[in-house]
């Protein structure tokens, strides 16, 4: 077997993935957290658990995340609650929604306006869309993110 | 071991019976490693159903036709070939299912709650597939069942000095466990369970679904009072599953399913059962299936289970000699009497990321829990890759797994 077998796989790990997975951000608990919310994809082996900090006024003011996972669900929490941060709940619900459209279809329509620089920043785990049993991996976080935004209090879970 | 004994396989006559592997995956040759989860199935399995379909296909115990004659005479020459296969004394131990999960709930129904008593215990062990494990919950659940878990050793085999203990008080009704695991390839010493289970007053069912297609199985000498596997495992179609079943033990279950075929006469007061096995294949059964299934038991019993088996052991062997070499690479459980199954892990990389790599280099494995996951909580990992290989597997295949891995180990570095 030549070298560079894999090479056309860094569309999907491209590097900044591969460095999220590796060295997650914001992955720590959040002792004040006002949500928290549990995803699980049982079948892959996924577990997330997600910590929100709201303020007053309801946008999201610090956003964390604990678990064990594949390289694309840890590097998408990590982008995750990277860019939710300071988004209202608004915002942060529309960018997942663009989020999977984009993690399913490569492409995201709705990806400009106030969400534009914040979607860019995911842009890299688009590549999913050519690995169909990969898609929940990337869609975990921000099917939790839904869950904890919507009090919490059940567990989600993208299969 | 009778299997070394075996003639080797000839590799390239058996492939070339399984029209799939000649199929290109992304432009390489496939190289499928995940016969565990379903194995693919030869043209000889593939072209009984066909001729079944186009030449005697009608249903079975019903019509006064010769079409229908004929497919009783073929469904019930199939449930032979399956008592011959495991050398059952009796033709009506035979009980066709959909699937070994469908034959381990009909006996936690009909054994588990329509024989043994509230407050006798279930053993099951913790390296059973879920297959195994939640119809006993369920069963404890509705029926005050206890349910009790054998432990396993740190290499992946039984306790049995665990199962002495958790069978000492005579509590327990029966012994539930695999005869081989779906992830870690252990065979497990079925006749010294059977042994111990009857000594203390229990009755044994093995999950038979990996061992049945790696070795020759027989279930009187290993006295085993429920024995279950799966077609499609064994080379043959889906749909179609068994449940061996000692004839007194039938006698005294209650059916699980109801519904035609499974009666003797039925009125609105009340229904007579039909004479086991029939009691237990309530509703037209998986007919094409069984004739898939019985070519699938022709097919291998051609080649040899023992030829099977010894075929499959040099391969782990080799694979248990080449991945420990590479950096990085653990393998989960090392026990001495295996089957061509072994799972494995990456210290750099998830499981998914693994299989997402091989499967670039056209090696299918499976990744995840594989349907096991308290056994990957005993040995305190979220997810493994399992390579699982059949009687078409090649040690060229072995070697190409290892290079990929290899790889991959050097991609997530």
């Amino acid at each position: 077997m030549s070298g560079g077998l894999f090479d056309d796989l860094r569309d999907l790990y491209q590097e900044v993935i591969l460095d999220h997975g590796r060295k997650p951000r914001n992955f720590k608990r959040l002792d004040d957290a006002d949500r928290s919310a549990r995803g699980d994809n049982p079948m892959c082996g996924d577990r997330m658990e997600l910590f929100l900090k709201l303020a007053p006024d309801g946008h999201i003011q610090d956003a964390a995340f604990q678990g064990r996972g594949c390289a694309i669900s840890m590097a998408s929490a990590s982008l995750m609650t990277d860019t939710v941060r300071g988004k209202t709940q608004d915002q942060a619900r529309k960018m997942g929604e663009n989020f999977r459209a984009l993690a399913m279809t490569g492409i995201c329509p709705d990806c400009g306006g106030d969400i534009a620089e914040d979607m860019e920043r995911l842009a890299p785990l688009s590549g999913v869309h050519d690995f169909p049993s990969r898609v929940k991996c990337a869609t975990l976080a921000w099917h939790t993110l839904n869950a904890a935004l919507d009090g919490g209090a059940k567990e989600a879970s993208s299969e | 071991m009778d299997g070394h004994m075996a003639p080797p396989l000839n590799l390239e006559a058996i492939r070339a019976d399984f029209p799939i592997l000649a199929e290109k995956v992304r432009g390489k040759p496939f190289t499928f490693l995940d016969s565990g989860a379903s194995a693919q199935k030869p043209r000889q399995v593939i072209g009984a159903m066909v001729r079944m379909m186009e030449t005697a296909y009608a249903n079975v115990h019903r019509g006064a036709y010769h079409m229908s004659e004929q497919a009783t005479e073929a469904y019930e020459a199939a449930r032979g070939a399956v008592a011959r296969f495991l050398n059952a004394g009796d033709v009506r131990e035979i009980i066709f299912t959909g699937s070994s999960t469908n034959a381990i709930n009909l006996v936690a129904h009909s054994y588990g709650r329509g024989v043994m008593k509230p407050g006798q215990a279930v053993v099951i062990s913790e390296m059973e597939h879920h297959a195994n494990i939640v119809p006993w919950q369920m069963a404890r659940d509705a029926h005050g069942l206890e349910l009790r878990v054998c432990r396993i050793t740190d290499s992946g085999e039984l306790d049995l000095d665990d199962l002495a203990a958790k069978l000492a008080d005579g509590k327990v009704g029966l012994v539930a466990v695999t005869h081989m695991s779906n992830v870690l390839g252990t065979v497990t010493p079925a006749a010294q369970i059977a042994r111990m289970a009857h000594e203390a007053g229990a009755k044994v069912l093995f999950d038979g679904s990996q061992a049945a297609v790696h070795r020759r199985v027989d279930v009187r000498e290993i006295d085993a009072d429920f024995y279950v596997f799966t077609g499609h495992k064994l080379y043959g179609p889906t749909g179609i599953g068994v449940l061996y079943a000692k004839g007194a033990l039938q006698e005294a279950m209650p059916p699980f399913l109801g519904g035609g075929d499974m009666i003797a006469e039925v009125s609105f007061e009340r229904s007579v059962w039909a004479p086991y096995p029939a009691k237990f294949e309530a509703g037209t059964p998986p007919i094409i299936e069984a004739i898939g299934l019985h070519a699938a038991i022709d097919y291998v019993t051609a080649i040899g289970m023992p030829a099977i088996e010894a075929h499959e052991r040099a391969l782990v062997d080799r694979a248990m000699a080449r991945l420990p070499q590479i950096e990085g690479v653990t393998l989960l459980g090392r026990a001495q009497d295996r089957g061509g199954v072994f799972a494995f892990a990456l210290d750099t990389a998830h499981a998914h990321d693994v299989a997402t790599l091989l499967d670039r280099a056209g090696i299918a494995v499976r990744s995840g829990r594989h349907c096991a996951e308290p056994l990957h909580a005993r040995f305190d990992v979220e997810s493994t890759c399992r390579a699982s290989f059949g009687l078409y597997t090649t040690p060229a295949e072995v070697d190409l797994l290892a290079d990929a891995l290899q790889q991959a180990r050097e991609f997530f570095r």
